[in-house]
């Protein structure tokens, strides 16, 4: 009947329009950031930028950071956004390969550790975070078992059944720690990261999908059977602040750590550059670096800010590897390939 | 009965009419979902701009993504049968007794429905894990697999077959007891025929939900076990590999189509009309009756009942490991330390606002798509029906991704809120046409002939006939996709948009997090869910269609 047809008709289109009200209209005056889930800043500390410069920030947030940099790519002739934040080591090659970042020389870089820095300008260092082994004091104690301190201990039969990993296919800490292993036991030498990761798997190493399932189901800490756990070298600084504690109940083991840098970048195609601009040179500032580790548990890369003191009572920093990220993106799918096929015999 | 009228019922809105009731969910999955498919598909299998079948073949000869297919089939399958075998009798103790507390119980069914995976599985691990209290670790086999996926899908028979069921004149049964059949064979000839339109319906959604399970299978499965589901997300996400992403999901695409196409053949697509029964069920009266009930309704308790009571108990062991409310309260302080956490009322409002709009649109859409269903050809029928379904079988990741590709035209919707209910009502759509088009078929004609004979326009005779007839299924699909909303997670997490987290993704954020007070206020915040959605599917619920006396 017309009638219903011209209703729904005006059902549907009030939808479409409403969705229009809420989507982007190009406007001088703001400033669009595209990151991933675990993005956070404490309240107030984007406001600031909009005191300082007038422009309003719009946080567009994406998944995991795998999907953010596949959808920035998918996008990259129509852009989603002006700013891109989280792009890490692991997936960095990719989104240079595809060309997604406009060139820009942040103020404040001098003030970014030369190690955490890439050639080039397309992208600016923000945080970093190092993936470490991390061990259950009280289980171990009561294991009577000393906690590790390389990699070469965790295939010891002391250790047998005691680590769960996280695995790299389907986790970003679990492809760190594969990368850890790599740097140490490298391709083509006699004891390669293979041999290693059969040793491994003898001694009992479980495979957990992700972080939470590792950390939450499978840890001595939360009722799990394995006192060693793949986290991250702030987790211990972590479990004092979440858990009202005065001593850490967890320890990290300072070698086989992998350092995870993450970067932003302007994206190409913007139509309000200048302010992508101002606003990286914000994030790279002291006030938001100081921000960023009670909040993202991961620390700046502005060496300048002060670390909260919870992780500097708290926190080892490990002699952590650091890859190229050309020769992550060149490798990448070949190693997990391969550490899947092991994993899985 | 005249053969044809069970075949086909006659529009009451005339040819103009039925075209825009089919217009309307074919534009709206038109734009929302083929549109947006085809875009990221055609896009993935065109990496430098042309088609190569390099990617295409490797992809099917690889023998251990043919293991994963073959996997995939086989637990969806196994995993539909077992979810019927455990369901079946709790649909019929719900739908002909009536017992203290059978209300809340059957809006109990719902709440596993909107669990975050990895809740689901620390109380499944407390439960058979490698210190399980039962004793038996399954970590890791397809039995817990399984057993997940009943524990999930368990609502779907029970409220989808038992509203049907209800609705089925127990008239018949009791002619047929009479006339000497057994209990058995009543149940055979009688009322299995009658109830497989219901039957077939809901078996297909919990087969979806199962060909397409992401969360238990990566969580409660080993490293060995994948379905094309988790193999799409981890090409993409680990290899950044769309070739390869879009080359499974539309293999996925068209295993998803073929079954559900032998599905139809086999099955009669047209209810047969019945006497529709508005008559409250009685209480179990014979020793035998009560039995039965009582058994189904311990089984239905030890099945749903434990794991939720192990999360629960959960939720009120401190951080310090005594017994109080610390993780409610640490869901309050929590977001005050950290802004990785989120406040709970502000999850809360976003999660409603969500479910209200994705309702409301699933809603809408699913009456039409089921008007349309019931009142066009048979064959178009038959198309349109797996076309509705097929969204339910369609990875996140390419609804996602084919969002941001496809909607940018002809006003730019790709970082839009509505994109979330959206999304949610592409699930949820399945659910409200599998629920409401058994029962709209299956409504008598000679009753809006009645009304017609006494003036009535025969649209005003569908609205006040047919559809207050179909209220109460369509009610069962509106909880349903409320639930559906409100548990949503994989979905919404592919979809780039402002910030607004919901109750889910809350649970993720704190999940994310080490320490003991983040654990244990996700738990808190899981048993929220729970409440929240069982008071809500328990209000939907008691929207009563009109009773007996108004027809």
């Amino acid at each position: 009947m017309n009638a219903w047809t011209i209703r729904f008709a005006f059902g549907f289109l009030a939808i479409v329009s409403l969705a229009a009200g809420c989507s982007a209209s190009p406007d001088e005056n703001k400033v669009v950031l595209l990151t991933h889930e675990s993005f956070a800043l404490s309240e107030g500390t984007l406001d600031e930028f909009t005191q300082q410069t007038g422009i309003e920030i719009t946080v567009q947030v994406s998944g995991d950071a795998g999907t953010m940099v596949n959808q920035a790519i998918l996008t990259k002739d129509n852009p989603i956004a002006d700013v891109l934040y989280g792009v890490d080591n692991t997936f960095l090659s990719r989104a240079l390969d595809a060309d997604i970042f406009a060139p820009y020389t942040a103020t404040g870089i001098e003030d970014v550790n030369p190690l955490l820095r890439i050639d080039g300008e397309a992208v600016t260092p923000i945080d970093f975070g190092d993936v470490c082994v991390n061990y259950d004091i009280e289980a171990l104690t009561m294991l009577d078992t000393p906690p590790p301190t390389s990699l070469e201990d965790l295939v010891d039969p002391l250790y047998k059944d005691l680590l769960v990993v996280e695995d790299p296919a389907t986790s970003s800490p679990g492809l760190a720690f594969l990368m850890a292993t790599i740097a140490t036991y490298p391709d083509g030498a006699e004891y390669d990261w293979k041999s290693y990761w059969r040793d491994l798997f003898d001694n009992g190493t479980v495979v957990a999908t992700d972080w939470s399932e590792a950390y939450y189901t499978r840890f001595t800490r939360s009722g799990g059977s394995q006192p060693l756990v793949v986290s991250y070298a702030s987790s211990p600084s972590a479990e004092v602040l979440f858990g009202d504690l005065t001593e850490a109940p967890t320890g990290v083991m300072a070698n086989g750590c992998f350092k995870q840098i993450e970067y932003v970048g302007v994206l190409r195609g913007t139509e309000r550059e200048s302010n992508a601009q101002q606003l990286i040179d914000f994030l790279l500032s002291v006030p938001v670096q100081e921000d960023i580790p009670l909040n993202m548990f991961v620390y700046p890369a502005n060496s300048t800010a002060t670390l909260p003191q919870v992780f500097a009572d708290h926190t080892t920093f490990p002699d952590a590897v650091v890859m190229e990220p050309g020769t992550i993106e060149a490798n990448r799918e070949r190693w997990i390939k391969e550490w899947t096929e092991i994993a899985r015999s | 009965m005249d053969r044809n009228r069970t075949l086909i019922a006659r529009s009451p809105f005339g040819r103009f009419g039925t075209a825009a009731i089919v217009a309307v969910p074919t534009l709206f999955l038109g734009y929302f979902f083929v549109y947006p498919v085809v875009a990221i598909t055609a896009r993935g299998l065109t990496p430098e701009g042309v088609f190569t079948p390099s990617v295409f073949i490797d992809v099917v000869s690889s023998a251990s993504l043919q293991g994963v297919a073959a996997f995939t089939l086989w637990q969806a399958v196994l995993s539909t049968l077992l979810t019927l075998l455990m369901g079946l009798p709790a649909a019929w103790v719900f739908a002909r007794f009536s017992f203290p507390g059978r209300r809340l119980l059957r809006a109990a069914t719902l709440v596993p429905f909107v669990l975050p995976t990895l809740v689901v599985g620390t109380a499944f691990l407390t439960l058979v894990g490698p210190k399980g209290v039962s004793g038996v670790d399954l970590t890791g086999t397809l039995s817990i697999i399984l057993i997940a996926h009943v524990f999930y899908n368990y609502a779907i028979v029970v409220r989808g077959v038992g509203a049907y069921w209800e609705r089925i004149d127990p008239a018949l049964e009791d002619a047929a007891r009479s006339l000497g059949a057994s209990r058995w064979r009543t149940f055979t000839t009688v009322t299995l025929p009658l109830l497989r339109p219901a039957i077939a319906s809901t078996s297909a959604l919990v087969f979806l939900f199962s060909f397409t399970s992401f969360g238990v299978v990566l969580l409660l499965g080993d490293i060995s076990h994948s379905t094309i589901e988790v193999e799409i997300w981890r090409q993409t996400t680990a290899y950044l590999r769309l070739d390869i992403a879009s080359t499974l999901a539309v293999l996925q695409l068209i295993g998803v189509g073929a079954i559900l196409a032998m599905y139809g053949h086999y099955q009669r697509r047209t209810a047969i009309q019945i006497a529709h029964n508005t008559k409250p069920p009685p209480r179990p009266t014979t020793a035998s009756d009560r039995l039965a009930v009582g058994v189904v309704l311990s089984g239905t308790a030890l099945l749903l009942g434990l794991p939720l009571i192990v999360l629960v108990g959960r939720s009120f062991i401190d951080p310090d490991s005594s017994i109080g409310l610390a993780n409610y309260a640490n869901l309050l302080s929590l977001p005050n330390q950290s802004a990785a956490f989120v406040q709970p009322s502000e999850a809360i409002l976003n999660s409603l606002g969500f479910a209200v709009v994705a309702t409301a649109v699933a809603v809408l859409i699913g009456v039409l798509a089921s008007a349309a269903l019931s009142y066009s050809r048979r064959r178009v029928a038959r198309s349109f029906d797996l076309f509705v379904m097929l969204p339910l079988g369609t990875s996140a990741v390419t609804i996602g991704f084919g969002f941001l590709v496809a909607l940018g035209w002809p006003i730019d919707l790709r970082t839009s809120l509505v994109l979330i209910p959206i999304a949610h009502a592409l699930v949820a759509i399945p659910f409200v046409v599998r629920t409401a088009s058994p029962s709209m078929g299956s409504v008598q004609h000679h009753l809006r002939e009645a009304a017609a004979t006494l003036g009535a326009r025969p649209t005003v005779a569908w609205w006040t006939i047919d559809l207050r007839l179909v209220a109460r299924s369509i009610l069962v699909g509106a909880a349903f996709a409320f639930a559906i909303s409100m548990g949503e997670f994989g979905a919404t997490s592919f979809i780039t948009r402002p910030d607004s987290p919901t109750i889910p993704i809350a649970i993720f954020r704190l999940l994310g997090r080490p320490g003991s007070s983040p654990f244990g206020a996700a738990v808190a915040m899981s048993v929220l869910l729970m409440g929240i959605t069982g008071i809500a599917v328990f209000v939907i619920d008691s929207l009563r269609a009109p009773q007996a006396g108004d027809l």
